[in-house]
């Protein structure tokens, strides 16, 4: 919960409430970019952000996301955080 | 040196491990007289006994298992005035999956789920929005819970919540802050610690600058840390250096990520739907002041204290931990997890007592994922504390 998981910006999806695609591990992923918006947020498209509970909370380099994700998956938690985001996709629908 | 070839760099960290017996013997610490360092964050206790980082390191490093982990910090109360949202019939109660086993005084959110109660475990607080989005006949309310990692996100999100006027959607605000706990330590005469290594992401949010006073007060340093296993090291050694140097400085190891002023937007945010309250009670630390956050006033339609009338203030506050239970021994290094009398007898992860063995930051849990029964013959911290008159 506390350490979060780099992901990759790769769309905007809803410019008033500051909602944005990321690409998370592989798996999609809408999150919250309003920790780190300064300025359009086309310009986030492509970059790296470490993502808390679904918001973007710091910019990264691509270098950091890498061995961020590296440590998380020695520590197993980037598997939780992806467990945990299926989670809540399954809560949407009802189903846990 | 078991775990070193699975660093990222082990020549980085042998040559880090070889500058930190440097520096400890320079010091003079043994194991007889060790260096206590506490690390806060429970990230990087997990990280800590993953990398058996506590067993590469001289034994002049003491490494006492801070009280960051807010699953770990949860007291039985806060559990018990969940279930009882959660068991209302008209409520769709949100949480992060890590508070799910966390034992209460009647069960825990995982046994009111089986018994029926429409308990959904989430990734996000906009996961909760959006279920108050699409059932506006429910009332749908989120359990914030956590540090100054996670505040931003349900500040945001009732920020989000207010401005589409979603009536069915609130917070049942359970924050706490890492400041003040340190601060209790610190004032405990019977604690020692020599130095800290300082949470990553908590510090992403707020900055350096609130952990000044620990430098400036009480003339201990400071490291502000990343969590791979070379960034500890490396906050390892900074906090023996400046221990060796007779400074006491907040340093920041983690400075690709963590800004000296925080994240402007996610403070503000914080600021805004968040006040102090006066006390929060932490497990096993009891009641700190100014601890713990509330939702400010303006924004009382999205407080489920308000809302339901359940919350801190509202019923009977601390409740006795369980029968044997040593989780505030551990949580403030009087003991390590091995010397509760419950470790590996009546708390193991699969059936946790304390809190300490639920989630994977926590130091029970870390001990007994990391070496299971290791260990079991050392029942004491070599000397975390002066003996007690
Ligand atoms: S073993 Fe269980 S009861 Fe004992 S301190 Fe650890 S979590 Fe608490």
């Amino acid at each position: 919960m506390c350490l979060g998981i780099p992901g990759q910006i790769i769309e905007i999806t809803d410019e008033v409430r500051q909602m944005a695609m990321a690409d998370i591990s592989g798996v999609r992923r809408e999150v919250s970019v309003a920790p780190v918006v300064d300025g359009p947020l086309d310009g986030l498209i492509g970059s790296y952000a470490l993502i808390h509970v679904g918001f973007a909370m710091a910019l990264i380099d691509e270098d950091e996301a890498a061995r961020t994700l590296e440590a998380l998956q020695g520590l197993g938690e980037a598997q939780e955080t992806l467990d945990a985001m299926e989670d809540g996709a399954r809560a949407l629908e009802g189903q846990s | 040196m078991r775990y070193i070839e699975e660093f990222r760099d082990p020549k980085a960290a042998e040559g880090l491990l070889s500058a930190i017996t440097r520096v400890v013997d320079e010091i003079g610490a043994t194991f007889e007289n060790p260096v206590h360092i506490m690390e806060i964050c429970g990230g990087h206790t997990h990280a800590i006994f993953r990398y058996g980082l506590d067993r590469l390191t001289p034994p002049g490093v003491e490494f006492i298992h801070g009280p960051g982990c807010p699953v770990c910090v949860l007291p039985m109360s806060r559990v018990d005035e969940c279930v009882e949202l959660a068991e209302r019939p008209e409520v769709i109660f949100t949480t992060f999956g890590d508070a799910m086993r966390v034992p209460g005084t009647r069960k825990s959110l995982m046994q009111a789920k089986a018994e029926g109660a429409d308990i959904r475990m989430v990734y996000s607080p906009l996961d909760a929005l959006e279920l108050a989005r699409r059932n506006p006949d429910r009332e749908v309310v989120f359990f914030g819970l956590g540090f100054e990692t996670t505040t931003p996100s349900t500040a945001l999100s009732v920020q989000q919540a207010a401005r589409e006027g979603l009536e069915n959607f609130s917070v049942f605000c359970n924050h706490i802050t890492v400041p003040p706990p340190i601060k209790a330590l610190l004032d405990d005469p019977h604690m020692v610690l020599d130095g800290f290594v300082g949470p990553g992401h908590v510090s992403m949010v707020i900055g350096t600058t609130p952990y000044n006073f620990i430098a400036e007060q009480y003339g201990k340093p400071i490291v502000v840390a990343g969590f791979e296993p070379l960034d500890l090291l490396q906050s390892v050694l900074m906090v023996l250096t400046q221990i060796r140097d007779g400074r006491a400085e907040v340093e920041n190891q983690y400075a690709r990520v963590v800004p000296e002023d925080g994240n402007p937007i996610s403070l503000a945010a914080i600021d805004d739907v968040y006040e102090k309250r006066p006390s929060f009670e932490w497990r096993g630390l009891g009641e700190i002041d100014e601890s713990g956050l509330r939702i400010r006033a303006k924004y009382a339609p999205f407080d489920a204290e308000e809302k339901f009338g359940i919350g801190y203030g509202a019923g009977p506050r601390v409740v006795a931990e369980p029968e044997g239970c040593a989780c505030g021994q551990v949580m403030t290094g009087r003991i390590k997890p091995t010397g509760c009398p419950q470790y590996g007898i009546g708390c193991t992860p699969e059936m946790p007592l304390g809190a300490l063995m639920v989630s994977s930051e926590g130091a029970c849990a870390a001990y007994w994922q990391y070496g299971g029964l290791r260990g079991l013959s050392d029942t004491t911290a070599t000397s975390p504390m002066e003996p007690a008159e």
